[in-house]
């Protein structure tokens, strides 16, 4: 953090990735790193909230119980307004993946805590899992079929060559927008925090007010951010899912 | 010219694509409002799509904002 040691730190600093215990497969380096632990910390404290809120089924939820029913709710509703009852088979891991980077994206933004999200190789691993899914799905639902994705309905024909080319080009490069944005936006809000963090510190105090209150501001927003960002990114692998199992409804 | 000012200004100007997202997601909350002030019980439904529209305005800016940042640090 820019706090200690004015002026010393980076901006970027907070994104460094640490060891904590080294470990070594086969030549690979897999160490178990602050991201790690930030994750595993993050997974378990959702699978102890998860338990724990849902531990009594009351008919008339406690506060804690309508929490996880909310939460439940609103991603079982995503599902079925995009892919429709038949996704429904999908809703664990939809509400799994929503779950894990809501959580993440909260986490990165207590001070001093590491932001997982931050990192595009993360984001990265899970945009393309989405992929790599919805994919699957696509080809072992439809077979050669889904092939005409590609292919728009209604388009003239000698439209195609360039319908095709533009139609692949944007699926083949959909886990970098998938993952991108997320990483960006949650990297760019932490840097800008960071950034005026600094001003805080370095200005004499008559110039610590403003970035102070900025500061707290933008926490603010970077709170909404981080939801919204788990928010979109749930929302387009419902869409993606849906190109696969529906293809264009 | 020194090639870390090159660097520098490279990464810069990477940033302009980011005026082309500002410009897109204020037109997508726009007109969603307008709509939305016209029509306020067809409101609700579209939020999701608003939502969609403004991810995807944002991702070509955030494109130009990676190259900056690969640019930098790559």
């Amino acid at each position: 953090m820019a706090v200690e040691g004015a002026g010393h730190h980076g901006p970027m600093e907070q994104f460094e990735i640490t060891k904590i215990v080294d470990l070594d497969l086969f030549g690979h380096d897999i160490s178990f790193t602050n991201s790690s632990l930030m994750m595993v910390v993050a997974l378990g404290l959702i699978v102890v909230f998860m338990i724990f809120a849902m531990r009594r089924r009351l008919l008339v939820p406690s506060r804690i119980q309508s929490v996880a029913e909310l939460s439940y709710e609103f991603i079982a509703g995503m599902v079925k307004q995009n892919i429709g009852p038949e996704g429904m088979k999908f809703f664990p891991w939809v509400f799994t993946i929503f779950v894990f980077i809501l959580v993440l994206n909260i986490f990165g933004l207590i001070p001093g805590n590491f932001a997982v999200t931050s990192h595009i190789i993360v984001t990265f691993a899970l945009a393309i899992m989405v992929w790599l899914v919805a994919t699957f799905v696509g080809f072992w639902k439809h077979g050669a079929g889904y092939l005409k994705l590609f292919a728009p309905e209604g388009v003239p024909i000698w439209l195609m060559p360039i319908i095709i080319p533009i139609e692949l080009t944007s699926y083949l490069i959909r886990p970098i927008s998938h993952s991108v944005r997320l990483f960006a936006n949650i990297m760019a809000g932490h840097t800008m925090l960071e950034v005026f963090a600094g001003f805080a510190v370095l200005l004499p105090w008559w110039g610590k007010i403003a970035p102070t209150g900025f500061m707290v501001a933008f926490t603010g927003l970077e709170l909404l951010v981080a939801f919204l960002q788990a928010f979109i990114f749930t929302v387009l692998t419902c869409i993606y899912l849906n190109d696969a199992v529906n293809m264009h409804h | 010219m020194d090639p870390q000012a090159a660097k520098f200004i490279g990464a810069g100007l990477a940033c302009f694509a980011l005026i082309g997202a500002g410009i897109g997601i204020g037109n997508i909350f726009g007109s969603y409002l307008a709509g939305a002030l016209r029509n306020p019980s067809a409101a609700p439904s579209q939020f999701t799509n608003l939502l969609i529209g403004f991810a995807l305005a944002e991702a070509t800016g955030l494109f130009g904002l990676l190259i900056a940042l690969i640019i930098l640090y790559g």
